[in-house]
């Protein structure tokens, strides 16, 4: 894989160590993640995947127990310094989770949401960002209709399409993705990966995919974990087809689980 | 096989054994209401409800008794409601795992548990007498006020705590922060459970005498309160003056009294009732 230059590298974990008490979940990892291209993170459940995804917005910040060593740089920046405020930093690298958890509101109200905390009260700028992120996230034509209805009142695989539209308005640069297409059927998750396809050209996206049909069609590289540990971190294609390590080799045949 | 037979004797017996203990609660109530009514009803009419107490049985009315009333909810709604909200979040979502925040929940279920005189007491020492409140509305709010604090807390308590987490998640991975959160998901996400806790004990401070007692509400008043620095009385005050009296003319007004009086319960807890319902409906997880 290409040595990044310091100027190429989005996202960098530095000998990351991540407590949840005495438990140590991840064990000194090190990765480095370039602009605009999609990464997959994949391994066996339990692995680390989802907390090392959350290091990145400081989500994990309300985990009891929580405590890492080392550092996360994004931008240049090591995030978790004092003067940081997560706020900021969460506006710029967007979450979409492994359960679609839209707010018990309108549809129209979930995507403005982001818009609205930020004090933005411009009616017209928010209509264009609701009817852009729908859009973005091939919601638009199932809903535009009834902006109006609960976002309750959708199917599953719309209401991860809604929160992928939420994400988008707030125009982040980074957007980390857990299993997002974990509870969607065929039709709707390959609409998700065509969005991943098409948002690589203005985001660098992180995702967190069991399905490694999903990880080997739509990511540039892919980092295999197992308990912890980065194992294996390459091109997908590389990874794929010729890894360098045993494990991942059997990861991916599905000889272990 | 036997012994299955003997098991389904026992749930029918029990089950009719529970049907027959609800049957006699219910009797025992409906014959209480139809004895208060049948004496009552009569009495009822827009000269009861706009006349001020007099000696005369025949001629006494509700006037100040229900005024008052009104007054002390909403008084006791002003006072009680931003404080019990606001100390019910602070639990909730800021001092979720302090010491003293523990402390305090431990005892904020003694407080709910203490009779209610003895409240009336902390109200004569500390509103009537050291914040020179005397005995006015203000006063007998401000305890029932405290009266009711605990279970408005523990009920607003027990509302945020049904909003689901990944709701809070959501909102803080949007960039949102502690508060914004609270108050744009979590406290509209939990205000019908929120509010039929207020609804349910306003509609038990609206019983309560003995606070007011101690703190002096007055048993007869031939005026209307302009301010919360007035002297008033309730219901409850003016129906157990009624009652205490000999005349049988001044127990048909006691009668009328308690009808008005549960009827405003009735409403409040009707209310409560609707919008629970109406939430429930609208919020789904
Ligand atoms: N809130 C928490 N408190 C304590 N331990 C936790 C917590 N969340 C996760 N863990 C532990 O940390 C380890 C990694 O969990 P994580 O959720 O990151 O795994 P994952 O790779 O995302 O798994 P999955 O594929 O099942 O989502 C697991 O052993 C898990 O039990
Ligand atoms: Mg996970």
């Amino acid at each position: 894989m290409e040595k990044l230059s310091i100027k190429d590298k989005k996202l960098e974990a530095i000998n990351l160590n991540v407590y949840y008490g005495e438990k140590k979940v991840l064990k000194d990892v090190n990765i480095a993640i370039k602009a605009n291209t999609v990464t997959a993170f994949i391994g066996p459940s339990g692995c680390g995947k989802s907390t090392f995804l959350r290091t990145f917005n400081r989500m994990n910040d309300y985990v009891e127990g929580f405590r890492k060593e080392g550092d996360i740089i994004i931008d240049g920046k090591d995030i978790y310094q004092k003067m940081v405020r997560v706020e900021d930093l969460r506006k710029k690298v967007g979450m979409v989770f492994q359960k679609p958890n839209p707010f018990p509101k309108s549809i129209f109200e979930n995507v403005a949401y982001g818009l609205k905390i930020q004090g933005i009260n411009n009616k017209q700028l928010i209509e264009d960002t609701v009817e852009k992120s729908l859009k973005q996230s091939a919601l638009w034509e199932e809903v535009k209709d009834d902006l109006k209805k609960s976002a309750l009142s959708l199917s599953g695989g719309q209401q991860q399409r809604l929160c992928i539209a939420r994400a988008l308005a707030l125009e982040p640069s980074i957007l980390l993705m857990d299993e997002p297409a974990s509870a969607l059927d065929p039709i709707s998750t390959s609409k998700i990966e065509d969005l991943i396809w098409e948002l690589k050209e203005k985001y660098t996206i992180v995702i967190v995919t069991h399905n490694m049909q999903q990880a080997g069609r739509i990511s540039d590289n892919t980092a295999f974990f197992y308990m912890g540990d980065l194992v294996e971190y390459d091109e997908t294609k590389k990874i794929f087809t010729n890894p360098e390590k045993e494990r991942t080799q059997n990861y991916i045949t599905g000889r272990f689980g | 096989m036997i012994n299955s037979e003997k098991n389904r004797l026992k749930d029918k017996a029990f089950q009719y054994f529970g049907l027959g203990c609800t049957i006699l609660g219910l009797l025992v109530l409906a014959v209480f209401l139809g004895d208060i009514i049948m004496k009552g009803i009569g009495r009822i009419d827009w000269d009861f409800l706009t006349s001020f107490p007099s000696m005369r049985a025949k001629k006494a009315g509700i006037l100040s008794a229900w005024v008052g009333t009104l007054w002390m909810l909403g008084l006791t709604a002003f006072i009680s409601i931003p404080i019990g909200i606001g100390a019910g979040i602070y639990f909730e979502e800021y001092a979720k795992k302090s010491r003293l925040a523990n402390l305090l929940e431990i005892n904020l279920a003694n407080l709910a548990g203490v009779p209610s005189i003895i409240y009336g007491l902390l109200g004569l020492e500390i509103f009537v007498r050291s914040m020179g409140m005397g005995t006015s509305l203000l006063a007998g709010a401000c305890t029932l006020a405290l009266l009711i604090l605990p279970i408005i807390i523990v009920s607003t308590r027990e509302a945020l705590r049904a909003v689901p987490n990944s709701i809070r998640q959501a909102s803080y991975g949007m960039g949102a922060n502690t508060w914004q959160t609270i108050w744009h998901q979590v406290l509209p996400a939990s205000m019908g459970g929120i509010l039929t806790g207020i609804i349910l004990s306003l509609s038990r401070a609206i019983g309560e005498t003995a606070p007011l007692i101690v703190t002096g509400a007055l048993a007869y008043v031939a005026f209307v309160p302009s301010g919360p620095m007035d002297q008033y009385t309730v219901m409850p005050m003016q129906i157990f003056n009624w009652i205490s009296r000999p005349q049988q003319d001044f127990q048909v007004n006691a009668a009328a009294g308690i009808i008005i009086l549960l009827c405003i319960t009735f409403l409040l807890n009707g209310i409560a009732v609707f919008l629970r319902n109406r939430w429930q409906k609208k919020v789904k997880w």
